[in-house]
C-alpha cells in the first residue's frame, strides 16, 4: 500500500473524527443536563453542582496521567490501591503526630516510588504493564491492609476536611475542582503543546520507530508511571479529606471508573490517540450521569452496571465507526485500510 | 509452543541445564517449593499436616484450580478475563436462591453452570465481534455481573438454613480418604489438560496465542477459538461458583470479590506466560494449591491475615519477573548451543 495515498486520507479523517467524538460528548453532556433539570428540581442548584463536581475529582485527576499511559499503549491498574495506601500512610503518620502537610509530602513521595516500581518493572523488566500493575494492585492494597488493619481513622483537622468538601467562599466551586483544573491545564499544555506530548503519541503509535528516532521511550514510560503514582497518592489525600475518614478499603473499584472516563474521552485503548479535552469532558459526563441517576433514585448497585456498560460502549462505538469507515472506503473501491490500530510503520518510513 | 515440543537437548553447562529445567518445568519447581514450604510450616506448627487442615487447604485450592484452568486457557490465547470472580459470585448466589426455592440440587447446579457458560459467551461474543481488547470488556463485565448480583440480592443473603440439610457437608466429604472437591478438580483439570494436549482445538489455542497471524494462515479461526475459550472459562467459573456455594453455605452479594487476583496469580505462578502461547493447566492448578498453602501457612503460624493480599501481589510480580528472566536466559543458552 503506498503511503502517499493513505496518509492524506488519514490526515483528513482523524482530526474531524476526533472533533466529532468531542462534539458527541458535548451533546451527551447537554442531553444529560437537560434530563437532570427535568427530572429533579434540585439538579440546577449551586449546592448540587458542588456535590456533583467534588464527587468525581479523585477519578478526574487520576484520569489525566492514565490518559497519557493509555496513549503510550500501557495501562495502570494499581491506581485504586495507591489511593488506599496513600490514605493509610497519611492517617498513620498523622496519628503518630507528624504535622499533616509534611505527611502529605511523604505520601506524594511514596506515590512516586510506587509508580517508579511499576515503571521499572515494565521498562527495565520488559514485563507487560497489565500484569505488573495487577501485581501492584494487590501489593499496594495489601500494604494498606497491613498498615491499618481494621482501624478507621476519622479525626482530621478542620482545614483538611474543609479542603475535601468545602467550596471557595460563597461560590459553588469546590477546592478540589481547582486542583483538577490546574492539573488539567498543565496536562493539556504539555500533551498538546510540547515535544514531550508528541513523544508520548509517538511511543503509542510505534515504540520501535520512536526509539530509532531518538525518543527516550523507557524514560518517558517510566515517568508516566511515576506521575500516575503521585497523582493517585494525591487522589488518596483528596478522598481522605472528602470522606474525612481513612479505611483500608478506600478507593476500591476506582480503577474501573478511571479507565472508563479515559476511554469515554475518546482515547484509543490500542494507544497512539486521545486528547485531554476529551477526557475532561468525559469526567463531567460521568459526574452528571451519576448525579442524575442518584437524583432519580436509581440504587447505587445499578451505578456499577452503568459504569461497566459505559466502559464497554465507549470502546465498541469507535470500533464500529472504524469498521463502518473501512466498509465505506471499500465500497468506493479504495484499498481496505487495516482493521484495528493503523500500523504507522509506513508513514514513518516515508519521513 | 515450539520450544516445549522439541525434545530435550543437553545444555552446555550445569547452570544452563538447571535454569532450563526450571524454565521448562514450572510444575516441578512449584512442587519442590511446596514441599520445602510444607516442611518449614510443619516445623513451626505440627497441626499443619493434620487431615482436617489439609482438607481445608485443598477444598479452597480445588475451587481456585478449576477457575484457574479456565483463566489459563484464556491467557494462553493472549487475552485475560477479569470478570470470573463476578461469575463465581453470581452463580453461587443464584444456585443458593434456586435451592431456597426448593429446586432439585442437580437442576440448580445445571442452571448455575449454564449461567456461567452464558456469561462467558457474552464476554467472548463482545470481544470477538467488535475486536476489542479483553481487558476492557472483562473489566466492564466484572462490574456489570457484580451489579446484577446486587440487584438480584436486593440487600439480602443466602443462609445455610435455606439450603437442603447436609448440603454443605459435600465440601468436607471424602471418597477413599480423598476430599470430594479434590477429585472434582483433578478430573476437570485432567480433562482440560488432555484437551489442550491431545485435541485439535487444544493445539489451536496455543497457536492463536503464540502467533495469531500464522494461525490464521494455517486456517485457524482465531475468533472462534477465542470465543470458545471465554465460554469455557465462564463455564468453569460456573462450576467454581457452585462449589463456592457448597463451601461457604452463606452467600452474600459481595461473595468472591477480589478473587480475580488469586486466579490470575495462580495462572501466572503456574507458568502460563501472560504474552500467550505457553503454559499448562496443571501448572495453573498447582499455582492455586501453592497460594492456598501460603494462605493456610499464615493461618496456622498465626501470622496476620492482612499480609495475604500483599503476598499475592509480590507472588505475581516475582513469578512474571522470573518468567522474563528465565526466558531471556533460555534464549541466550539456545544461542550458545546454536553457535
Amino acid at each position: 500500500m503506498s503511503a502517499a495515498t493513505t496518509a492524506p486520507a488519514r490526515r483528513r479523517l482523524s482530526p474531524s473524527s476526533l472533533a466529532r467524538w468531542e462534539t458527541l460528548l458535548v451533546l451527551l453532556l447537554a442531553a444529560l443536563v437537560i434530563t437532570g433539570a427535568r427530572m429533579s428540581d434540585v439538579f440546577i442548584s449551586s449546592r448540587n453542582f458542588a456535590n456533583l463536581a467534588s464527587s468525581v475529582m479523585e477519578v478526574a485527576i487520576m484520569a489525566l496521567p492514565m490518559t497519557l499511559i493509555i496513549i503510550t499503549g500501557d495501562i495502570d491498574l494499581s491506581v485504586e490501591s495507591m489511593v488506599g495506601l496513600s490514605g493509610a500512610i497519611l492517617g498513620t503518620l498523622m496519628v503518630a503526630g507528624l504535622p499533616l502537610p509534611i505527611a502529605m509530602v511523604v505520601v506524594l513521595v511514596v506515590g512516586a516510588l510506587g509508580g517508579l516500581m511499576n515503571g521499572w518493572l515494565v521498562t527495565r523488566g520488559g514485563l507487560p504493564a497489565l500484569v505488573v500493575t495487577l501485581g501492584t494492585l494487590a501489593l499496594f492494597r495489601g500494604l494498606a491492609n497491613v498498615l491499618l488493619g481494621p482501624t478507621v481513622i476519622s479525626v482530621w483537622p478542620d482545614w483538611f476536611t474543609e479542603f475535601g468538601f468545602g467550596t471557595i467562599g460563597g461560590s459553588p466551586i469546590p477546592y478540589t475542582l481547582v486542583v483538577f483544573a490546574v492539573l488539567a491545564a498543565v496536562y493539556w499544555a504539555i500533551t498538546h503543546g510540547t515535544w514531550l506530548g508528541r513523544q508520548v503519541f509517538a511511543i503509542g503509535k510505534n515504540k520501535e520507530t520512536s526509539r530509532y528516532s531518538g525518543v527516550p521511550v523507557s524514560r518517558v514510560r517510566t515517568w508516566l508511571f511515576i506521575l500516575s503514582g503521585m497523582v493517585a497518592a494525591l487522589a488518596g489525600i483528596l478522598l481522605a479529606a472528602r470522606f474525612s475518614s481513612v479505611r483500608n478499603d478506600n478507593g476500591t473499584g476506582l480503577t474501573l471508573t478511571v479507565v472508563t472516563v479515559v476511554l469515554l474521552g475518546g482515547v484509543d485503548i490500542n494507544g497512539g490517540k486521545g486528547s485531554i479535552p476529551g477526557v475532561v469532558l468525559a469526567v463531567f459526563v460521568l459526574a452528571v450521569l451519576q448525579n442524575v441517576l442518584r437524583l432519580v433514585g436509581v440504587s447505587s448497585e445499578f451505578q456499577g452496571i452503568a459504569v461497566g456498560l459505559l466502559l464497554v460502549f465507549s470502546v465498541i462505538v469507535p470500533q464500529l465507526a472504524r469498521q463502518a469507515n473501512a466498509a465505506v472506503i471499500r465500497a468506493r473501491g479504495g484499498r481496505r485500510p487495516p482493521a484495528g490500530p493503523v500500523p504507522t510503520g509506513e508513514v514513518n518510513a516515508q519521513s | 509452543m515450539a520450544a516445549s515440543a522439541t525434545p530435550k537437548a543437553a545444555g552446555p553447562s550445569l547452570v544452563g541445564r538447571v535454569t532450563r529445567t526450571l524454565g521448562r518445568s514450572r510444575e516441578l519447581t512449584l512442587i519442590a517449593l511446596m514441599i520445602v514450604m510444607a516442611g518449614l510450616v510443619t516445623a513451626g506448627a505440627p497441626q499443619f499436616l493434620s487431615p482436617g487442615n489439609l482438607g481445608q487447604v485443598t477444598a479452597m485450592a480445588a475451587i481456585i484450580a478449576i477457575v484457574a484452568a479456565g483463566e489459563a486457557m484464556v491467557v494462553m490465547t493472549k487475552n485475560i478475563d477479569m470478570s470470573l470472580e463476578s461469575t463465581i459470585g453470581l452463580v453461587a448466589f443464584l444456585v443458593g436462591v434456586l435451592l431456597r426455592g426448593s429446586l432439585p440440587v442437580p437442576a440448580a447446579w445445571a442452571v448455575g453452570i449454564g449461567v456461567g457458560l452464558l456469561l462467558g459467551m457474552v464476554n467472548g461474543a463482545v470481544i470477538t465481534a467488535f475486536r476489542i481488547p479483553a481487558i476492557v470488556v472483562t473489566l466492564g463485565t466484572l462490574s456489570i455481573f457484580r451489579g446484577i448480583v446486587f440487584i438480584f440480592a436486593g440487600g439480602k443473603q443466602v443462609d445455610v438454613a435455606d439450603l437442603p440439610p447436609g448440603y454443605t457437608d459435600l465440601a468436607t466429604d471424602t471418597i477413599l480418604g480423598i476430599p470430594l472437591f479434590v477429585i472434582v478438580a483433578a478430573v476437570i483439570v485432567t480433562a482440560v489438560a488432555l484437551m489442550l494436549w491431545k485435541t485439535r482445538f487444544g493445539r489451536q489455542i496455543y497457536a492463536v496465542g503464540s502467533n495469531a497471524e500464522a494461525a490464521a494462515i494455517l486456517g485457524i479461526h482465531s475468533r472462534t477459538v477465542t470465543f470458545a475459550v471465554f465460554a469455557l472459562a465462564g463455564m468453569l467459573g460456573g462450576v467454581a461458583g457452585v462449589m463456592w456455594g457448597i463451601y461457604f453455605g452463606t452467600i452474600y452479594a459481595t461473595s468472591a470479590s477480589g478473587v480475580v487476583l488469586q486466579i490470575v496469580a495462580a495462572v501466572v505462578v503456574g507458568g502460563v506466560s501472560i504474552s500467550g502461547g505457553t503454559g499448562t493447566v496443571v501448572g495453573a492448578a498447582l499455582g492455586a494449591l501453592f497460594l492456598a498453602l501460603i494462605n493456610n501457612a499464615l493461618l496456622v503460624l498465626q501470622m496476620p491475615q492482612e499480609l495475604l493480599q500483599a503476598i499475592y501481589g509480590a507472588v505475581i510480580l516475582i513469578a512474571v519477573s522470573a518468567d522474563a528472566f528465565l526466558s531471556r536466559r533460555h534464549q541466550v543458552v539456545a544461542r550458545e548451543v546454536r553457535a
